[in-house]
């Protein structure tokens, strides 16, 4: 690993200041299992690493704060280990602690971060073999050239051919989850759905996140009644990456759908809103045939590449399993 | 930036170590340089094997994947500390026993990672025990072994004599079909 | 009278039985030092500049950036301009420094300029490929001819990918050249520690007995770390330039995967033939693959069957990827796959049990006949195979159930090898040999043969090896280490007890026929009260030590059994269940029944057997090379896309070591090697069986599996 300067400030505005004065040159640590993989890899070179491991008093990013009224606030250095243990977030969102429990491996989850996770950059092979984001070579795509088994399926007409990685953003974009930035503008709050762009050009971050702008928090409303599922196909049991997940939740009004969300992960380089299956669910009770119909209609536009036609099976079991793992009809099966 | 040199004092198995070390290095690096601790092992480094596994406050952390910068103040455990005086620790001995060590290259990171497991469980079942050890890779590969060594560690543990599991039946007649 | 053969099943103290590893404890407790772990005064770091390109010429090349370096001490050029290079990641300068970011820095300030050639890394297409390498054709009696009238005939296309070591420990070597002495000392991470040292001897330009090589204890070589390489050449040749300091240079975990070897790849158009009643009669293949720029080599087709009518054909295709390396059972795992796979659809299409199928085929299964069969018996009822099997297919909802089998073979004879037995005037005995423990469990083995003969306990034995100063050993591989020590190892303790007897016979009053060794002691058998204690016939010698060889094989002229045997047979039965809406194959149990000759320790002879299983099922489910087609280079060069099995992924298994009469006899055999050649072709069939289709292209992942439930028979490309 390269060397670089470590900052660790004490207050939250210290970061900022000292990630907006080198932009482009200065990384965020928080748990660094991306980063330090990033960085050995020579995948990333920054020149300031600003640790936010040394915040101070009400500065530090390691809390989840849970009322009824308002549902979570949840710090971005909270670890997914203390996702996945607490006790309140298995009780109301029992999906999301779940899926932060599986993720990765143990000692990854002790240090890795709900920011991080959020933020981490894609596993694409090109990308981190060092052929860049877009992985393009003389003005041509290597992933549509090259072997892209991994690839995307949704939202690939180019030039990004790589997948969102988090698991947790699907669910937490099915619930509606909120995010707050913290820039040298100050703060702003925008749902997570929009914390991720594709980007058009190499240089550009798969992440809408300013110069100087770190992600500090995490909200996320109460359950109200909302159904909610997963589904992530991987394929060992032992420390993976998914293949293609699917996260729905469903707000019921007298047995029927009043709103539905329908979001996949793995299949898109952003997570992928299935706005088709959102809207065909709407209004309607859900029993197999709906959940197969709306399965469908998610991968619908689906384009593979030249080596990905099992991820649109595998998208569609993902969305047509959540479903019903979100209505309990899995257990009747 | 080379040259940028952090002072650190270092808790490591009950000790405190004083150590200058660059500061873009890894707590592995520093363990096995600064420290000579060298029973933490250097495996893929980019935290897929699980063979650097120490831990951090009692919890299992990968510490290729860790800045030993941001370890001030914090209790790291390796394999050299395992050790109960000279009385091997219940893990490494039935480690030792079952043969759950063969080239021995990820042992260390496994005891580390099954200790902080059962602490925190002192029962687990062989499917938090897997869970627990999804992390470490064993290319040899005793994983078989591993999950016998931690179960019988852990009746060990609990004050139970504890047996390891049947073997294979060697020299005994070969056992009815498995029921249908 | 001491004999060499080995004692008799009933006179056994310690062979055979469950002894644990002697360095256990070294292990648990981290003291055990590895390669990666040695640090010498002074020592400097290497690193590697590698190339790019998979194929390309060196237009230019500049190091003198490199050498103004803060921290340098020595850079080489390995290639230089005008050099073709074959691979991409080849090695193309070394630079030495005082700390590693140092010479990482250095390597980045190397210039190289490349014109960069056509490469060609696809291995699966045959007729795509712009060289290949017919092997001779393999014939015997009228295939086509009986393959016209065989009843029922089987046609299909399988393959296995190139796969890794991905030892967990690097190769790499810390090199110490001293220029006062002319003298090497290389501690490396190898399975060859005699042989390594004439190989840098004869690379740097010493004589042999000036290179002194050192391997303790090593993390995995599964067949890759055989040579110096050049990597260790150019790390010798580095500390000698840099004047003689100690050099360190362990390669990372990108060039560990991209060019220290792997495992060729197999592919095959097969068609087998059989009577109706399942008597097999005819098989054609025409197979090819690749390991890299030296091509495959030719997997044994067919495999255990000795079909009457066959003809094979086998096309070596060489790559620009980095030369393969022997891989746990060099050719067999693909010969198995491949003919077990194609057997196993014409057992389908007969309607035929497999297991019914290979012994109405009895007859073709060579000398190891009698061994399968009673393995299958076996293995039948670990199974419950007889009482579960049902044909291919079928089953409700998405996962479905299956059951497979395979057959394998190995030689498994001892290779060439020495040791020194000497006893001290204190009584204590140290055995020196050449050998190393590449995680088999070599010092114990070792030492339950010379405690054995010399009728002491395990801990009054202390075993030396790892050293090319102890007497020479073979390397391990070929699963020859076992026997090839263990027979060593028996000789010179027996030609030690010999020498002890002839010192204690006149002393007990006797004649050395009428001696034994029991107990720690050294007495006149049936008379327990006529006896030495092992350190008083030690103290007959006087204060010199004594010292005695043996060797294996047995010395010619001398009319002595073997110690050591070939050839050992194992079946393998795996049952699975599959997710046909995902894909997605879980181990649900395996049985690995096998011979391996006689029993040194049952502990680490079972832990062999576990460990091949478990690596057969991870190459099974998980592992390939993948090679990006339009930059020659390797795409998952780290273990996050180069997927192995884990501890959750194995299943439940059970292995079973045949022993007993009709085994023992044949002395000892090793079995490193012969459980890993079978898991792949057993999950395999059971895939088939549980989904009624063929998965023909190893690893069966999702993409395996689900692409061909689409299109079942388009084969695997």
């Amino acid at each position: 690993m390269r060397p670089f300067d470590y900052a660790r400030p004490a207050t939250r505005e210290q970061a900022v200041q000292l990630l907006a004065a080198t932009p482009g040159r200065a990384a965020v640590l928080a748990g660094g299992s991306d980063l330090l993989a990033l960085m050995k890899d020579g995948v990333v070179t920054p020149e300031r690493l600003v640790s936010l491991q040394g915040l101070q008093g009400d500065h530090t990013l390691r809390f989840l704060r849970y009322t009824a009224a308002a549902g979570f606030r949840i710090g971005a250095l909270t670890t997914l280990a203390d996702l996945a243990a607490s006790e309140v977030l298995r009780l109301e969102h029992p999906v999301v602690a779940e899926t932060a429990g599986r993720l990765a491996g143990p000692q990854i989850r002790n240090v890795a971060t709900v920011g991080g996770n959020l933020c981490q950059r894609p596993r694409c092979w090109y990308f981190r073999s060092g052929f860049g984001l877009l992985a393009a070579r003389e003005g041509a795509s290597l992933v549509v050239a090259g072997d892209n088994r991994h690839h995307a399926i949704l939202g690939n007409d180019g030039p990004a051919y790589f997948v969102t990685p988090s698991t947790l953003a699907p669910v937490l974009i099915a619930l509606d989850a909120e995010v707050v930035l913290l820039g040298p503008q100050g703060e702003r709050t925008i749902p997570l759905e929009k914390l991720y762009r594709l980007p058009l050009a190499e240089g550009e971050r798969e992440h809408d996140l300013g110069p100087g702008e770190i992600l500090t928090e995490l909200q996320l409303g109460p359950a109200a009644g909302r159904q909610v599922g997963t589904w992530e196909v991987r394929q060992r049991e032992t420390l993976d990456w998914s293949l293609a997940t699917a996260a729905v939740a469903l707000e019921m009004e007298d047995g029927r759908v009043k709103r539905a969300r329908v979001v996949l992960g793995q299949v898109a380089p952003l997570p992928w809103t299935s706005r088709e299956a959102e809207s065909f669910l709407t209004g309607k009770t859900i029993d197999e045939a709906a959940a197969d119909e709306a399965a469908k209609l998610a991968v619908q536009g689906a384009k593979p590449l030249s080596k990905n036609r099992y991820k649109v099976q595998l998208a569609r079991v993902a969305v047509r399993r959540a479903l019903l793992a979100a209505t309990g009809l899995d257990r009747e099966l | 930036m080379s040259d940028d040199l952090t002072t650190l004092r270092l808790r490591v198995n009950g000790e405190t170590r004083a150590v200058v070390f660059p500061t873009h290095h890894t707590l592995l690096e520093v363990l096995r340089e600064e420290l000579a601790l060298t029973g933490t092992k250097h495996g893929c480094e980019l935290g897929e094997c699980g063979a650097c596994a120490v831990l951090v406050d009692g919890r299992p952390v990968l510490s290729c994947l860790a800045l030993a910068a941001e370890m001030e103040g914090r209790e790291i455990e390796t394999v050299e500390g395992l050790q109960i005086g000279n009385e091997l620790h219940p893990l490494q001995a039935t480690f030792a026993d079952l043969n759950a060590a063969q080239c021995g290259y990820c042992t260390p990171g496994i005891l580390m990672t099954a200790k902080a497991l059962l602490a925190e469980n002192p029962r687990p079942s062989g499917d938090e025990i897997r869970e627990a050890l999804a992390g470490n890779l064993c290319r040899c590969t005793g994983y078989h072994k591993i999950v016998e060594a931690v179960d019988w560690a852990a009746a060990r543990m609990r004050g139970e004599e504890g047996t390891p599991p049947a073997e294979v039946f060697y020299g005994s007649p070969v056992p009815d079909a498995p029921r249908v | 009278m001491v004999e060499t053969s080995w004692p008799k099943a009933e006179a056994r103290r310690l062979l055979g039985t469950r002894v644990s590893r002697l360095d256990g404890p070294a292990k648990v407790t981290g003291t055990a030092k590895y390669t990666y772990d040695v640090a010498r005064p002074g020592m400097l770091h290497a690193r590697l500049v590698h190339c790019p390109h998979a194929h390309a010429r060196i237009t230019k090349l500049d190091v003198s950036a490199a050498q103004a370096s803060p921290g340098v001490k020595a850079v080489r050029v390995i290639q230089g301009v005008g050099a073709e290079i074959q691979w991409a990641h080849d090695e193309i300068v070394l630079v030495a420094a005082a700390t590693g970011e140092e010479a990482e820095d250095a390597a980045r300030a190397v210039v190289v300029e490349y014109e960069v050639l056509a490469h060609h890394v696809d291995d699966l297409h045959l007729d795509q490929a712009p060289e290949t390498r017919a092997e001779e054709e393999e014939l015997a009696g009228e295939p086509e001819k009986a393959m016209a009238e065989a009843a029922v005939r089987s046609k299909g296309t399988y393959g296995l990918p190139v796969i890794a070591h991905n030892c967990l420990e690097p190769h790499g070597q810390v090199c110490e050249w001293n220029a006062a002495k002319d003298t090497l000392t290389a501690h490396c991470s190898t399975q060859a520690v005699a042989a390594l040292a004439p190989q840098f001897a004869e690379r740097v330009g010493l004589p042999a007995g000036n290179v002194h090589v050192i391997c303790q204890y090593m993390g995995g070589g599964f067949g890759s770390k055989f040579s110096a390489d050049r990597w260790g050449i150019e790390c010798a040749e580095i500390s000698r330039q840099a004047g003689g300091v100690p050099v360190k240079l362990m390669l990372d975990r990108r060039a560990e995967l991209t060019i220290a070897g792997d495992r060729p790849s197999a592919y095959a158009e097969i068609e087998v033939g059989a009577q109706a009643d399942g008597t097999l009669t005819a098989w054609i293949s025409k197979s090819w693959g690749s390991g890299g720029l030296g091509g495959s080599g030719r997997p044994p087709l067919p495999y255990v069957f000795q079909i009457p009518h066959r003809r094979s054909v086998h096309h070596s295709i060489p790559t620009h990827t980095a030369s393969s390396r022997a891989w746990r059972a060099p050719n067999h795992p693909q010969g198995c796959y491949l003919s077990m796979s194609a057997l196993d659809d014409l057992a389908a299409r007969l309607g035929m049990d497999p297991l019914a199928f290979v012994r109405k085929n009895e007859a073709l299964l060579g000398p190891l006949a009698k061994t399968y069969l009673e393995e299958l018996e076996i293995a039948d009822r670990l199974m419950g195979w007889s009482a579960r099997w049902k044909p291919r297919g079928g089953g409700k909802g998405p996962v479905v159930r299956g059951l497979g089998l395979s057959l394998h073979m190995w030689g498994g004879s001892g290779h060439r090898s020495s040791c020194e037995v000497t006893l001290q005037p204190d009584g204590s005995v140290e055995a020196k040999i050449a050998t190393q423990d590449i995680g088999t469990g070599t010092r114990t083995v070792l030492a339950i043969v010379i405690a054995e003969t010399l009728g002491l306990p395990l801990e009054e034995v202390r075993v030396q090896i790892g050293d090319s100063r102890y007497p020479a050993s073979g390397g391990s591989g070929g699963s020859t280490t076992v026997g090839g020590v263990s027979a060593a190892a028996r000789r010179a303790a027996v030609n030690a007890l010999r020498m002890v007897f002839d010192k204690a016979a006149p002393a007990l009053g006797t004649t050395p026929d009428l001696l034994e060794a029991v107990d720690g002691s050294i007495r006149v058998q049936g008379e327990p009260g006529r006896a030495l204690t092992w350190r008083q016939a030690a103290a007959l010698f006087g204060r010199a030590p004594v010292t005695a060889t043996g060797g294996n094989p047995a010395p010619s002229g001398s009319g002595e059994l073997e110690l050591t045997g070939s050839g050992a047979g194992g079946v393998q039965m795996a049952e699975v269940d599959v997710d046909r809406e995902t894909g997605v194959v879980k181990i649900r149990k395996m049985v690995a029944v096998q011979d391996c000759g006689l029993v040194v320790d049952l502990k680490t002879a079972e832990s062999q057997v576990y460990g091949a299983l478990i690596m057969g099922i991870s190459s099974a489910l998980a592992e390939e090379k993948v090679l990006d087609p339009v930059t020659g280079t390797l795409l998952n060069a780290d273990f996050e896309s180069y997927k192995m099995a884990g501890i959750g992924d194995i299943g439940e298994l059970v292995v079973h070591l045949m022993t007993g009469p009709g085994y023992d006899e044949r002395g000892v055999i090793g079995l490193g090697e012969p459980p890993v050649i079978s898991p792949a072709a057993a999950i395999g069939n059971a895939v088939a069986n549980a989904l009624g289709v063929r998965v023909p292209l190893l690893p069966f992942t999702p993409q395996r599996v689900l692409d061909a439930l689409e299109s079942p028979g388009r084969g695997i490309v």
